[in-house]
C-alpha cells in the first residue's frame, strides 16, 4: 500500500478542529501493552520479533476501528516515508528507526495508530484535534478492550500491565497534548509555568528541536507516573493543568496587546516580512516565524487568512514533507531555497498584518468553547 | 565537565529537570547522548535517566540483587538492565522484584497497580484480592483468639479456593 495515497493531504489535516484548538493543537493518549510469555522487542531475537509481529498484526487489523486501515511492516517503508510519519506525529522517532519484525497499523481517519514491536509489543494511540483528552482516552480504552479479547496480555495483579521500561509500568498510559504557547514565550513567563507543571509530576518538553529548545513555541505536556493511580485520575489531572495553561496563555496574549502592542506587532510583522519575501530559509526559522504568524491570526491581524494555512505550512515545510514534493534528492541548502520559494508563493495573496485591530481582541473570545 | 556516562569526553548535552522537590541533572557527551537516545527530546525524560545511567535511585537495584541474577525465563541480567534501562521480558519483574521496588517507588505514585484490568483476568484478580483480605482477617481473628470467626473465615477461604481454576497471582 502506498502511504502517500493513504495519508490525508496536509491542507485537510490542517482543517481538523477541536475545542481550544487555537492553543491546544492535539490531544493524544497512548497505551503500552505486551504479550505474556514473550521477550520484549528490545531483547527478543529477530525470529521471535517476527513471530510476535505475525501474531499481533492480524489481531489489530481485525478490529472494527481498523476497517480499511493502513498496515505495513517497517522494512517495507522507505526512510523518507518513515520520516513523514514522524513529522505527522503518527509514529515515534524510535519506531522509525526499526525495520524487520516491526510495523504499524493506522486507521483510515488517522485517529488511531498502533505501533507493533516498538519498545513494547504494542504501542497504541488515539489522537484527537484540540483539547479532547477524555475522548482520546475512551477511544483507546475501547480499542484496548477489544484487543485484550484476542491477545494474552502480560499483566500482574500487583504491577498491572508489564512494560519493557519500568517508567511505563502499571497503566502503561501516556496522556499528552501539543500546545502552542507564543504568548507565554514572548511574555517570558514560560519557564515558571514549566517549573510549576513539573512539580505536579508532569513533563513539559519542546516538541521540535534538540534538547530543551522548543521550536515554533510548541510544547508537549504529558504525565510521567503510570503506576499507583488509575487512568482517569491521570487524564483528569492533565486536563485540569491544561485548562490552567490555556488561561495563562490567553492572559499573556491579552496583557501583551495591552501593554506592549509594539513588541507584538514588531514580531509578527517581521515574521510575515521574512516568510513572504525570503529566498532561502531553514526549517527551524520557518517554524519559529510561522508560530508568530499563527499568533497573528489568533489576534485578528490577518483578516481573511485562516489558521489552517499556517498549520498546513507547518507540516509542508518540514524536511521530509518538502523532500517528498520534489523528484530529486536535495541537500539541506537546496531545500532551504525550495522552502522559501514555496513560502513566498503560498503567502503571495496574504495582506501584510494590520496594526489596528478591527475586532475586539480575540483573546477574550471564550465562545470557542 | 566530563560526560557522566563514559567519563571520558567533555559533556556538551545538559539536561535539568525538577520533579517535586527533586532536581536531576545530567551531563553527557554527544556520543553518549546519541547512544542513549537523549537527542530525541520527544521521547526522553529524566525519569528515564535514572534508569539509563544508574543515577540515584537505580543504584538500589544493584545493592539489592548483589551478584548477577539472571532471569530464568529470558536470560536477561542486571548488567543488561544497566546498559539499556529496559527489562527482557514480563517475567523479569518477578526475577528482579526485590531490586526494582526502590526504583518503582522513586518513579511512581505507588507501587501497586490501580486501574484497568484486562477483562479475562478481572475475576481472578478480584478473587486474589478477596483471598488476601480474608487471610488477613483470619490472622487477626486467631491473634484475638476469636476462634468462632476464624473458623468461618477459614471455611470461606476454602470455598473461594475451590471455585474455578487456580489463582493467577504473579
Amino acid at each position: 500500500m502506498d502511504i502517500h495515497k493513504f495519508l490525508t493531504p496536509p491542507w485537510e489535516t490542517a482543517q481538523r478542529h477541536g475545542p481550544h484548538d487555537r492553543i491546544v493543537m492535539s490531544s493524544r493518549v497512548r497505551l503500552a501493552r505486551n504479550l505474556k510469555d514473550a521477550a520484549f522487542p528490545g531483547w527478543a531475537k529477530k525470529p521471535e520479533r517476527i513471530r510476535i509481529f505475525d501474531l499481533v498484526r492480524p489481531a489489530v487489523e481485525s478490529l472494527p476501528e481498523m476497517k480499511d486501515a493502513f498496515s505495513e511492516a517497517m522494512d517495507n517503508l522507505s526512510a523518507l516515508d518513515k520520516q513523514i510519519l514522524v513529522e505527522r506525529h503518527l509514529i515515534s522517532r524510535e519506531h522509525a528507526a526499526r525495520s524487520t519484525g516491526s510495523g504499524l497499523v493506522m486507521s483510515r481517519d488517522e485517529l488511531f495508530c498502533v505501533m507493533i514491536n516498538e519498545e513494547d509489543h504494542l504501542r497504541m494511540q488515539a489522537l484527537r484535534p484540540g483539547l479532547q483528552l477524555r475522548q482520546a482516552w475512551s477511544a483507546i480504552d475501547l480499542l484496548d478492550s477489544e484487543l485484550e479479547q484476542k491477545l494474552p496480555y502480560a499483566f500482574s495483579n500487583e504491577l498491572g500491565y508489564l512494560t519493557a521500561c519500568p517508567t511505563n509500568l502499571g497503566t502503561g498510559i501516556r496522556v499528552s497534548a501539543m500546545l502552542h504557547l507564543p504568548g507565554l514565550v514572548l511574555a517570558e513567563q514560560i519557564n515558571p509555568i514549566i517549573q510549576s507543571v513539573n512539580k505536579l509530576g508532569l513533563a513539559v518538553r519542546g516538541l521540535y528541536g534538540e534538547g530543551t529548545e522548543a521550536l515554533g513555541n510548541v510544547f508537549q505536556v504529558s504525565n510521567q507516573m503510570t503506576l499507583g493511580e488509575n487512568e482517569l485520575t491521570i487524564v483528569e489531572r492533565l486536563d485540569k493543568v491544561l485548562s490552567q495553561i490555556i488561561e495563562h496563555e490567553e492572559n499573556a496574549r491579552q496583557t501583551l496587546m495591552e501593554k506592549k502592542p509594539k513588541v507584538v506587532y514588531n514580531h509578527i510583522g517581521r515574521a510575515f516580512g521574512i516568510l513572504a519575501n525570503a529566498h532561502s530559509i531553514s526549517s527551524k526559522e520557518t517554524m519559529n516565524l510561522l508560530s508568530l504568524m499563527r499568533l497573528g491570526v489568533d489576534l485578528g491581524l490577518f483578516p481573511g487568512m485562516e489558521r489552517a494555512l499556517v498549520d498546513e505550512l507547518f507540516i509542508l515545510t518540514q524536511p521530509a514533507h518538502l523532500q517528498r514534493s520534489l523528484s530529486d534528492k536535495l541537500s539541506p541548502e537546496e531545500r532551504d531555497l525550495v522552502r522559501a520559494d514555496m513560502m513566498r508563493d503560498r503567502l503571495k495573496n496574504v495582506s501584510r498584518p494590520m496594526v489596528k485591530r478591527l475586532e475586539p481582541p480575540t483573546g477574550l473570545d471564550k465562545s470557542a468553547n | 565537565m566530563l560526560c557522566c556516562a563514559c567519563k571520558e569526553k567533555p559533556a556538551t548535552v545538559h539536561l535539568t529537570q525538577i520533579v517535586g522537590d527533586k532536581m536531576q541533572k545530567l551531563d553527557l557527551c554527544e556520543d553518549c547522548a546519541k547512544l542513549k537516545g537523549v537527542n530525541d527530546p520527544t521521547s526522553f525524560s529524566l525519569a528515564d535517566a535514572d534508569v539509563l545511567f544508574g543515577l540515584g535511585a537505580s543504584q538500589e537495584i544493584e545493592q539489592a540483587a548483589g551478584t548477577e541474577t539472571k532471569c530464568p525465563h529470558c536470560g536477561f541480567t542486571q548488567a543488561d538492565f544497566k546498559k539499556s534501562g529496559r527489562l527482557g521480558c514480563p517475567e523479569c519483574y518477578t526475577t528482579f522484584a526485590e531490586g526494582l521496588e526502590g526504583l518503582l517507588k522513586s518513579m511512581h505514585k505507588g507501587i501497586r497497580h490501580i486501574g484497568k484490568v484486562p477483562e479475562p483476568l478481572r475475576e481472578s484478580r478480584e478473587k486474589a484480592d478477596r483471598l488476601k483480605l480474608l487471610q488477613k482477617r483470619l490472622a487477626k481473628a486467631i491473634d484475638d483468639e476469636n476462634f468462632e470467626q476464624a473458623a468461618s473465615l477459614r471455611d470461606e477461604i476454602k470455598h473461594l479456593g475451590s471455585r474455578g481454576s487456580g489463582l493467577n497471582v504473579t
